[in-house]
């Protein structure tokens, strides 16, 4: 399968601390990477990385066959990568159907038609459009993230990035969310998904990247990896876990 | 004249002189209003320039412009913070007298609106710091750039967050521009002083120019709780529940 995300020996501190210590990691396409470990592990910072919030030390990142530290347009490589946060971070001053438009209109130049009918399109599908009118600011943690989902799918983005989608949640409102991103999996979308949520790794995804302390200690299928671990830290973190 | 009480010499001076006090007052509000309006625009530019925090992927070259503006923005609100109006107003108006010939209703539009310009960027600043920095990361992430960012999503919040330190600004522009009688401008304050004057009631004269005041302060308190109560929308979720998974309309086809 073609390999959409390559990452090689990537470096980052953050002052003195040394968060990430040499991670390599590639994703193929349309696969689902389930990215767990405890926190302070590395997740979320090998995550930002992909994206470019954070730039890494050293190291390469390879998204689409190109060498994303060296792009000059960091917005437009930033377009094609579509990123969903534990806080979700909808637009406070827009309305459900104007969070998934915004973006469209400035960054890819949509007609406001074309925006809106894309809009309706993804908030459909994350079961929002009956909201699109409301105002962002009145809507429940897990309506807030499956909009922000809709919004970055709005972009149509290769590849997906999840940073703890679920972690803000109730664990009423958990499933929703999770039933949307299972969904997108289904569809085939390309995802890589910092979790707590071992249910879910084990059951969505085609991989799972245990990190401990800034490197990738065991990687492998859910099978192997929930019920069959390899390494004694791994599992230590997965005891409550392991059938 | 010595039998009439403090009130009664009060509602003569006001029946005798209200031609005078009504342009005074008309004066004050122009001086006021102008000066809060063009303050906050410049409040807007300075500060939210200021605000714009460049991240790694910025040019050097905007990294230079953005140091070089931060260096004379950070001149401007000191300087213009840090000396009394009254001493501006005098500075400002005769030094430059001489090069653009002025009128001094101008002179004290001018003066007042880039003193309340450097108040206001710094409202304005704050203002885009109480905005969640998730909000940025938010917009970055979906490819917008960082003035598309600002003028989208930071700024608006950032008005609304400042909303009631701006409308403080009208206020405080409404008593403060009674300084600007320096250079003679008809406003109230100079008004009352040549009524003062003219009638020997000092007492009465600055008792009902306080009056005055007080009712157009009240009136601008008035309308901006209104403004106010207007652009504050729910800002809290309303608690509701249609969390139950099997509610969840996910085929896209469905209905």
């Amino acid at each position: 399968m073609e390999t959409i995300l390559d990452i090689h020996d990537v470096r980052k501190s953050f002052g003195s601390l040394e968060v990430l210590k040499g991670v390599d990691f590639s994703v193929s396409l349309g696969e689902v990477v389930c990215l767990i470990g405890a926190s302070g592990s590395g997740k979320s910072t090998l995550l930002r990385c992909i994206n470019l919030l954070e730039k890494p030390d050293s190291g390469t990142i390879t998204v689409f066959g190109e060498n994303v530290l060296a792009v000059r347009n960091v917005d437009a490589y930033r377009a094609k990568v579509g990123m969903v946060f534990q806080q979700f971070n909808l637009f406070n001053n827009m309305s459900v159907l104007k969070n998934c438009m915004i973006a469209q209109r400035r960054v890819l130049q949509r007609s406001e038609k074309e925006a809106s009918e894309k809009a309706m399109y993804y908030l459909k599908k994350v079961g929002m459009d009956n909201f699109a009118n409301a105002s962002s600011v009145t809507l429940s943690g897990g309506q807030k993230q499956r909009v922000a989902i809709a919004r970055a799918l709005c972009m149509e983005p290769k590849l997906m990035l999840f940073d703890e989608p679920t972690s803000a949640l109730d664990p009423e409102m958990v499933g929703e969310v999770l039933n949307v991103m299972k969904q997108l999996a289904d569809e085939g979308l390309t995802m890589v998904v910092v979790t707590h949520e071992m249910g879910f790794a084990r059951d969505v995804a085609d991989r799972v990247v245990f990190m401990d302390k800034g490197i990738i200690e065991e990687e492998g299928t859910p099978e192997q990896i929930f019920t069959n671990p390899k390494s004694e830290r791994t599992r230590t973190f997965l005891s409550r876990y392991i059938q | 004249m010595n039998n009439k009480s403090f009130f009664d010499i009060m509602w003569s001076l006001l029946s005798k002189y209200w031609p005078s006090i009504l342009l005074g007052v008309q004066t004050t509000l122009e001086v006021a209003l102008v000066g809060t309006a063009a303050g906050l625009c410049l409040g807007l530019l300075v500060g939210g320039f200021k605000a714009v925090k460049l991240d790694y992927t910025a040019s050097p070259v905007s990294r230079f412009f953005k140091k070089f503006f931060d260096v004379i923005a950070t001149v401007y609100v000191e300087v213009f913070r840090g000396t009394p109006m009254m001493v501006q107003a005098m500075f400002i108006y005769y030094a430059l007298l001489n090069v653009i010939h002025w009128d001094k209703l101008t002179a004290a539009m001018f003066i007042i609106s880039i003193n309340t310009g450097a108040y206001m960027s710094e409202i304005i600043r704050s203002g885009i710091q109480s905005v969640d920095p998730g909000q940025t990361e938010a917009a970055r992430s979906l490819g917008m750039s960082n003035s598309q960012t600002m003028m989208n999503v930071i700024m608006p919040q950032a008005i609304r967050n400042a909303f009631p330190a701006i409308g403080n600004e009208l206020i405080v522009n409404i008593k403060d521009s009674s300084v600007l009688m320096i250079i003679s401008i008809t406003e109230l304050m100079f008004q009352a002083k040549s009524i003062a004057g003219s009638s020997y009631r000092v007492s009465e004269t600055y008792f009902l120019t306080a009056m005055i005041y007080l009712v157009l302060t009240s009136i601008a308190s008035v309308i901006l709780h209104f403004i106010e109560k207007k652009i504050n929308r729910r800002t809290t979720s309303i608690p509701q529940s249609d969390t139950d998974p099997s509610n969840i309309n996910l085929a896209a086809g469905k209905d």
